[in-house]
């Protein structure tokens, strides 16, 4: 508000400004807490109060196909999904689709960002090249490639095969490439989320500090290491956690692409919540497998909130 | 002072915003949204209707409803399309729980088998049913008993789609499998089969037959069912309690189709669903396995084909794995007799329109329009119309049924011996062991 900014005030405006100060801030909250309340009231009718139902309901045997709760179980849900061999599968396999996704996904978006901005001219069109398929819906994407690795006709068996691969592997069909195909195909489809945050932190990087490098007789290889890659510490992080994050919650592509086949070798645990929940109506036991999937991703981002308290600090 | 005015602006301008919000969600242009939030279902000389089809079955039921509608100016029939599978199902239960459900509704019988356990579905009276002649004399009969549940008779069947046989009449005949009068030679022996298939393969150069491999569980469990019926074997018994998987038998089967794909090459062992219609439309496979919806495709690509029984390969009693499309009564608290005599003639409207129906090579349930001359002439459509009479629905349980996880662990099973993935005795333990997990969780319907 504009009263701080006054320079001068006379004793007594000051006195009565002091007493009208709590009532200005009361009045700000209010008016703070009306301006979220369209955001709040949406957040919790739809995320936090569906989440507590969640909570409530993994403790039931409840079903799609009857209203309320059901019986119920007590730890029951949880011990099932525990001890079963299909949540642990997929849980593996989000796991795997996140370990093969995260660091392409922050090595290449960074060498790209890096590449992209030492460019003097054509910035914008590699900036559109490297962003442009992650606006793609996912619908989309999967089709594509879909049609990429179709075997025999595909175009990459094409390419391949004019390279000289002739038996190159049958990428959506085979339990051992699938989901290596799969991580591929979203490598480029969301590459450049990545790519535009790295780019936003290399502008924040002043460029007196390479100039005062390049008079210390500092190599580019020298610059990139003392000074690009420290300074850019907190994208990375930042980078890391949201990719995480992003790929633990593989669920479109793989549904679409492979619908967990074959043989259920990319079922990731989304799918498998999917499955449980609306395909055989055992939405309690559902809810007890999101529930342990929830802590998984709490885990990840508590992390973060660490690493980026830690960084503040040092700040 | 200025800056408490502008406070006040501001405050009076969201108030004035907040009360537009929310006059725009009760209000809701009487939309389903504001059905949905206010509770109360649409005027009463309405007849809603869901349905989940798609593609041409899709445009040929929007026909039959055109067709209603003109006959019956004082209803307002709403329809609404719904993706099939679990968008359809899942709200359908949904609505019905929370007592806003259509007032008839389609559904698969294998679904409605497990809707109506699941107390969700309308029984269905005989003597209210007589008058407009949804009398069981008038449905093709193992269409009419999947229609009961527990003795009770909860759907009334529209159709059965059967896995069909579809050839390609050129290639065919210069692999000299085609008759004098120009129909096919019967196929009825796994030795017949591979020689059919070899001779076409000659013929293209790529392939004898081609099926849905890929990414896709239903078409795979649709061709390995049939023939594993024609063996005589069940899958579940009990209500899916018990697993009754006779590995002799699955074996066998799944032999014959490594035999057909990995071995001699005579399938491709990498193809997906539109991969196969292409394989086959393009003229690089000489048959093709799927259910009888596909005719329309391949009426527009101009294929010269056409259409058969699936052939009884294993010489037993004939079977071939079916379900068929039926109209339901969601379970109801405000249904008025009024409004069920108008849901009864809309549904015999929809089943005097068997011949549009047909057209999509859907074997009509309808006797009387099964049985008449019309729809003899529809062919190849009416050729293989005896089998709705062997029609094998899946065995009943809570997890079966089209689209459901039974299908997926079969189809996924048998889909890695057609690719050459595991042996077939592999993939057999692989079924008894994801099924038994299914046998032994509860019911939840």
């Amino acid at each position: 508000m504009s009263i701080q900014a006054i320079p001068v005030e006379t004793g007594a405006s000051a006195t009565a400004r002091a007493a009208a100060a709590p009532r200005q801030r009361r009045d700000e909250g209010r008016a703070g807490i009306g301006l979220a309340a369209p955001f709040l009231i949406l957040y919790v009718l739809f995320l936090i109060g569906p989440t507590l139902y969640g909570v409530v309901m993994s403790f039931f045997n409840s079903s799609l196909e009857h209203a309320g709760l059901g019986g119920f179980t007590g730890p029951d849900n949880y011990t099932q999904a525990l001890t079963s061999s299909d949540f642990w599968q997929s849980m593996w396999h989000t796991v795997l689709f996140t370990l093969m996704t995260t660091p392409p996904l922050v090595a290449l978006a960074l060498v790209l960002a890096i590449f992209t901005d030492r460019l003097r001219r054509g910035r914008w069109f590699f900036r559109l090249l490297f962003f442009a398929p992650y606006v793609v819906p996912s619908a989309a994407m999967a089709l594509i490639w879909t049609w990429l690795y179709t075997p025999q006709i595909g175009l990459w068996d094409k390419w391949l095969s004019a390279v000289g691969i002739a038996n190159p592997p049958n990428w959506l069909a085979d339990p051992s490439w699938a989901m290596a195909s799969v991580a591929l195909a979203t490598v480029w489809w969301t590459l450049g989320f990545n790519f535009v945050l790295y780019l936003a932190g290399l502008q924040e990087i002043p460029r007196n500090l390479y100039e005062a490098a390049e008079v210390d007789g500092a190599s580019r290889w020298h610059q990139m290491r003392r000074i690009t890659i420290p300074l850019l510490s907190r994208t990375t992080a930042l980078v890391l956690v949201l990719q995480i994050i992003a790929s633990l919650k593989i669920f479109d592509q793989i549904f679409l692409m492979t619908a967990g086949g074959p043989n259920y070798a990319t079922r990731p645990l989304l799918e498998y919540v999917y499955d449980i929940g609306f395909t055989d109506f055992r939405t309690g036991y559902a809810a007890a497998a999101s529930m342990l999937y929830f802590l998984v991703i709490l885990a990840v981002s508590l992390v973060w909130f660490f690493i980026s308290r830690r960084q503040q600090k040092e700040a | 002072m200025r800056a408490e005015d502008h406070l006040l602006s501001r405050r009076t301008l969201l108030r004035g915003a907040g009360a537009l919000g929310l006059g725009g969600l009760v209000s809701g242009c009487g939309s389903a949204f504001a059905t949905g939030i206010a509770g109360v279902g649409p005027a009463k000389n309405t007849l809603s209707y869901w349905n989940l089809l798609g593609g041409g079955d899709g445009v040929r039921m929007i026909a039959m409803e055109d067709a209603y509608q003109k006959a019956h100016p004082g209803i307002a029939l709403n329809a609404v399309v719904l993706a099939w599978g679990n968008p359809y199902y899942t709200k359908l239960s949904l609505a019905t729980l929370g007592n806003q459900p259509p007032d008839v509704g389609i559904s698969h019988l294998t679904r409605a088998s497990i809707l109506a356990r699941a107390g969700l579905l309308e029984p269905l009276n005989g003597t209210e049913l007589a008058p407009y002649g949804l009398t069981g004399g008038n449905f093709t009969p193992p269409a009419w008993d999947m229609a009961h549940t527990d003795g009770k008779l909860y759907a009334i069947p529209l159709d059965t789609h059967p896995l069909v046989m579809y050839y390609n009449t050129d290639i065919c005949k210069k692999a000299g499998l085609l008759d004098q009068d120009g129909s096919l030679k019967k196929l009825d022996s796994p030795a017949a089969l591979t020689d059919a298939f070899t001779a076409a393969k000659k013929v293209t150069g790529a392939y004898g037959a081609v099926m849905s491999i890929n990414n896709d569980t239903a078409t795979q469990w649709r061709i390995f069912s049939s023939l594993y019926y024609q063996l005589g074997g069940s899958v579940l018994a009990d209500s899916g309690r018990k697993i009754v998987l006779d590995d002799a038998k699955a074996e066998r089967v799944l032999s014959l189709f490594q035999d057909l794909t990995v071995k001699q090459g005579l399938m491709p062992t990498s193809v997906d669903y539109p991969g196969a219609i292409t394989t086959f439309a393009t003229g690089k496979a000489g048959f093709y396995f799927e259910g009888d919806w596909e005719i329309t495709t391949f009426e527009t690509t101009k294929t010269p084909f056409s259409m058969t029984a699936f052939p009884n390969v294993f010489g037993g009693r004939y079977a071939v794995q079916a379900d068929s499309h039926s109209f339901v009564l969601p379970k109801d608290p405000a249904r008025t007799d009024a409004m069920r005599k108008n849901i009864f003639s809309f549904i015999r409207s929809m089943l005097d329109q068997s011949s549009t129906w047909a057209q999509g090579g859907h074997i009509p349930a309808w006797l009387p329009f099964q049985k008449s001359a019309a729809y003899d002439k529809l062919r190849p459509a009416s050729d293989y119309k005896g089998v709705a009479n062997y029609a094998r629905y899946d065995d009943l349980a809570w997890y079966s049924g089209s689209g459901s996880d039974f299908e997926n662990i079969m189809g996924f099973a048998i889909a890695a011996v057609s690719a050459g993935q595991m042996s077939p005795a592999a993939a057999v333990s692989d079924m008894r062991s994801k099924l038994t997990q299914y046998a032994k969780t509860p019911s939840p319907v």
